[in-house]
């Protein structure tokens, strides 16, 4: 199906656009700068890139569109040599290449900025730059040199100052000096803008393009739809490690291309209605600035979770989840008392430990050293959660007890493992998230949290784990889901919410949703939710 | 393999004692006698080889409990220090009317004192996340100066003709030998019931268990609701209690009196001795008799080869140097690189 879309969209595509982008500034037609055929990379369990083909022209900005968990990473690390294909070949200016490693391909002159920065903080600009080229050269002429490049595109950096007292934007235009000092021909950039202010995404873009008049391709990596529309000349769609499409961005709708991204083969949602009950979780105004730098901070989130109600809360990574977990689990404290209530009781100044005193259990998206302590085996691992619910008495682990929690959990979920005994890093993702989601179903939650239920999980133990968060839901338990996989939300959940930039929409009855506003409201175009309006019953 | 690497440093360190010696133009076989087969031909130098291990294996099981959790308590030997002050003063100046209370009061106080010092780290890092590797190492030296204080000042014995040393314990605030013709004490029980001790804290209480997680994995310690504060405080508490007990254990015991100089290094070299006992109970209870044998070995070569006293620094600094270097090898390959 995805082969047909991409045929059909390939000829929506006007003849002269084409040509364009298939002409360097001399004027003269020639092979692309990169193309990719047949790319096919896979994991353990995952397929990340299914038969890419790819194709960037000289002086082009090329859009990388897709989910997270599409495969632009795998794309883009097979690129830039971190990882091979397992098939598909790769030609760079007519030629057939290889690239076996990042240092080969910033020969062949393709430079990347990625997108969380590897500065030294103690160190001067023109001191990280030296670390990471490849040649040697004096101090006083890299100074120089950075100095011509900074000034030639407008990227004002000062090549004595010291990384740690720069912003953010300035670190990255250090990062892009670095890969220009390479005279690259092919620049790749990835989610450039998400730690950028709007006024120094401007003058990203005006860099961006001058390099491109200068015949610089470019891949640039984004999920937002209004800056891809704005700057790319293509852009290629990943959906599921497949292209799903392309376009030119500047002549598509924000609905269409996320309709791409998104896909509209959905299943069919297999719940059965069933009245909520009361409200078990409610947020109410919930602020929280992100400890993290490149986090999100949250404003004014408010969400009602009843009952016997699975909802979801769909966005791309980064735009407030980990801090939202981290509200809702006690991991962060936030201010007042009433941001969040537990069952009818205030829990914003609860540490995790009371907070599933009251009843909530919770499922973090890393599950080897958040979820699961990697060195400990299985049993030892109960105990982390399962203190409350007999495992540890008068002080002491009750080793018979928490060795027969992990043997019931694993024999009722079928984690595959060598029994309780079993290190947890020994477990692959798939089973080790069955056996998690498995441990805090078996504590009995009034309230359950579960962050990317199945991400990076096999198809065989999403079922399984999506039917057991189906069948809490049935026995009357309030679930509340953070994904990425929109084709999972509707699956699953009675209500969905969408969180971009810190802010969370209404939560809106599936039914009465399709995946297009969805699309949309991931780009921050929607009304948040209210105190008053989050707390309307949910009808099917 | 993993468990190897104390092995193996030790071997590594007795080769370069081998070629130290041979250098400086000694007979090494002569010289290895000296070091490793002299001071351990009588039961008075196996009574030595104990006696310098008790306060090695005491300092290092309660630093263990704290690395464990991913707490660096590098100042062992202030708190060491403060508890022997603590102790001391209540050995000097109530000991006499405790009598037979004497001694316990003095270990507990021992204890306490050196929780004290190690509270200033606990709190610091704590409520201000200062490094408590930076605070309970520069404490140490602040801890020297006060009990140097102490013995040129204020409690200076005035019958001691001006030496910086204060008066001798009463005998009911002595420790006795264990049996005649030894000096090591009944502080040797309690630092093999302390190992037992912490073998059963680290695993069958929930707290050793909630203190292994916060070591292991902290991302998963925050997600099970444990407190890094509770975490940090529990672990300097343990250790500085550790450190202040084996600092009375060692004035109350072999000393008998309060002296500018309480010990040649026992803190920082219990961190070599944690260190190469694997953090283990057991593991530290045989580290810390290879490191009392260095100590020895060490002083009978200073008597009988005229070689330095800082032969024995070199030889500790030499066995945590290759401790490290067997691990670093185990866990990874050197590779050849292209140009």
């Amino acid at each position: 199906m995805s082969q047909e879309h991409s045929r059909t969209n390939v000829e929506r595509i006007p003849k002269t656009v084409r040509s364009r982008a298939n002409t360097v500034r001399g004027g003269t037609v020639t092979a692309p700068r990169l193309a990719l055929r047949g790319i096919s990379k896979r994991y353990a369990s995952v397929i990340a890139n299914d038969a890419i083909d790819l194709s960037v022209a000289a002086g082009e900005i090329h859009a990388l569109l897709g989910e997270n968990g599409a495969g632009k990473s795998t794309l883009m690390k097979i690129v830039y040599g971190v990882t091979q294909p397992d098939t598909g070949s790769m030609e760079w200016e007519g030629a057939p290449v290889a690239i076996r490693s990042p240092s080969e391909a910033r020969r062949l002159g393709i430079g990347m900025v990625f997108q969380h920065f590897a500065l030294f903080e103690s160190l001067t600009v023109a001191q990280n730059i030296a670390l990471a080229l490849d040649e040697r050269m004096p101090t006083l002429e890299l100074a120089e040199r950075i100095n011509a490049v900074s000034a030639r595109y407008g990227l004002p950096v000062a090549p004595d100052r010291l990384v740690h007292g720069l912003s953010v934007g300035e670190r990255q235009r250090v990062e892009i000096v670095r890969c220009l000092l390479q005279s690259p021909r092919l620049l790749i950039m990835d989610e450039p803008t998400s730690v950028l202010t709007p006024q120094a995404v401007r003058v990203l873009f005006g860099t961006l393009r001058r390099l491109a008049e200068e015949g610089v391709s470019i891949l640039y990596i984004s999920h937002k739809l209004d800056e891809i529309r704005e700057l790319c000349d293509v852009a290629t769609v990943l959906r599921n490690g497949r292209v799903s499409g392309t376009a030119i961005p500047s002549a598509e709708s924000n609905a269409s291309l996320a309709r791409l991204m998104v896909g509209n083969d959905l299943k069919e949602c297999t719940l059965r209605p069933r009245e909520p009950g009361s409200l078990r979780l409610e947020l109410t105004d919930l602020s929280l600035e992100s400890a993290d730098p490149f986090g999100t901070s949250l404003e004014q989130i408010n969400l009602g979770v009843r009952g016997g109600e699975i909802v979801g809360i769909a966005g791309v990574s980064g735009n407030g989840q980990r801090e939202l977990l981290a509200a809702i689990s006690g991991e962060a404290l936030c201010a007042p008392r009433a941001a969040v209530r537990l069952c009818g009781k205030d829990a914003a100044s609860s540490s995790p430990a009371a907070r599933r005193r009251l009843g909530l259990c919770f499922v973090p998206e890393e599950r080897l050293g958040r979820g699961a302590v990697p060195a400990m085996h299985l049993a030892d691992n109960c105990v982390l959660t399962g203190a409350g619910a007999g495992l540890v008495r008068r002080g002491l682990v009750r080793s018979g007890a928490s060795r027969a929690f992990a043997r019931a959990t694993i024999a009722q979920f079928a984690v595959k493992c060598s029994g309780e005994l079993a290190p947890a890093e020994s477990l692959s993702g798939g089973n080790l998230q069955k056996f998690i989601v498995g441990r805090e179903i078996r504590l009995a939650p009034q309230v359950m949290l579960v962050a990317q239920p199945t991400w990076g999980v096999d198809v065989g133990a999403s079922l399984v784990i999506r039917q057991a968060l189906i069948d809490l839901r049935d026995a009357g338990v309030a679930v509340l889901v953070i994904s990425e996989e929109l084709d999972e939300l509707f699956a699953i959940c009675d209500r969905l919410a969408v969180l971009a930039r810190g802010r969370l929409s209404a939560a809106v009855p599936t039914a009465q949703l399709i995946p297009e506003t969805v699309g949309i409201w991931m780009t921050g175009a929607f009304e948040p939710a209210v105190a008053a309006g989050s707390a309307a019953p949910a009808g099917r | 393999m993993r468990l190897a690497s104390s092995p193996l440093a030790a071997l590594a360190m007795l080769a370069t004692i081998f070629l130290t010696l041979s250098v400086l133009g000694k007979d090494p076989v002569a010289a290895f006698k000296v070091f490793f087969v002299e001071p351990f031909g009588s039961l008075y130098g196996i009574g030595e080889l104990l006696l310098k291990a008790t306060p090695l294996m005491i300092c290092a099981l309660g630093l263990a409990v704290g690395y464990r959790a991913n707490v660096w308590n590098i100042g062992a030997e202030g708190q060491f220090t403060m508890g022997a002050i603590a102790g001391s003063g209540i050995g000097l100046f109530h000991g006499a009317a405790l009598g037979a209370g004497a001694l316990p009061l003095m270990l507990t106080a021992g204890v306490l004192g050196g929780m004290a010092w190690a509270a200033i780290p606990a709190f610091l890092r704590a409520r201000f996340h200062t490094s408590e590797i930076f605070t309970s190492l520069m404490l140490v030296y602040i801890a020297q100066l006060f009990l140097s204080y102490l013995v040129h000042g204020p409690w200076r014995d005035p019958a001691g003709q001006n030496f910086p040393q204060s008066q001798p314990f009463p005998d009911n605030a002595l420790l006795p030998p264990l049996f005649e013709g030894v000096r090591a004490n009944g502080g040797l029980i309690l630092a093999l019931v302390l190992a037992a001790l912490s073998w059963w804290f680290g695993s069958v209480t929930a707290a050793g268990y909630r203190m292994r997680v916060s070591g292991l994995a902290p991302a998963a310690a925050a997600y099970a609701g444990i407190s890094p504060r509770w975490n940090i405080w529990l672990a300097l508490m343990i250790s500085g209690g550790a450190a202040g007990l084996a600092g009375i254990l060692e004035v109350a015991g072999p000393i008998g009196v309060l002296q500018p100089v309480i010990s040649p290094g026992y803190g920082f070299a219990a961190i070599i001795v944690a260190f190469v006992g694997r953090l283990h109970p057991i593991g530290i209870v045989l580290a810390s008799l290879l490191m009392s044998a260095l100590y020895l070995g060490g002083e009978s070569a200073q008597i009988e080869l005229q070689l330095p006293a800082s032969v024995s620094g070199l030889f500790q600094g030499a066995l945590l140097f290759f401790l490290l270097a067997a691990e670093l090898f185990i866990h990874f390959r050197l590779r050849r690189l292209r140009a």
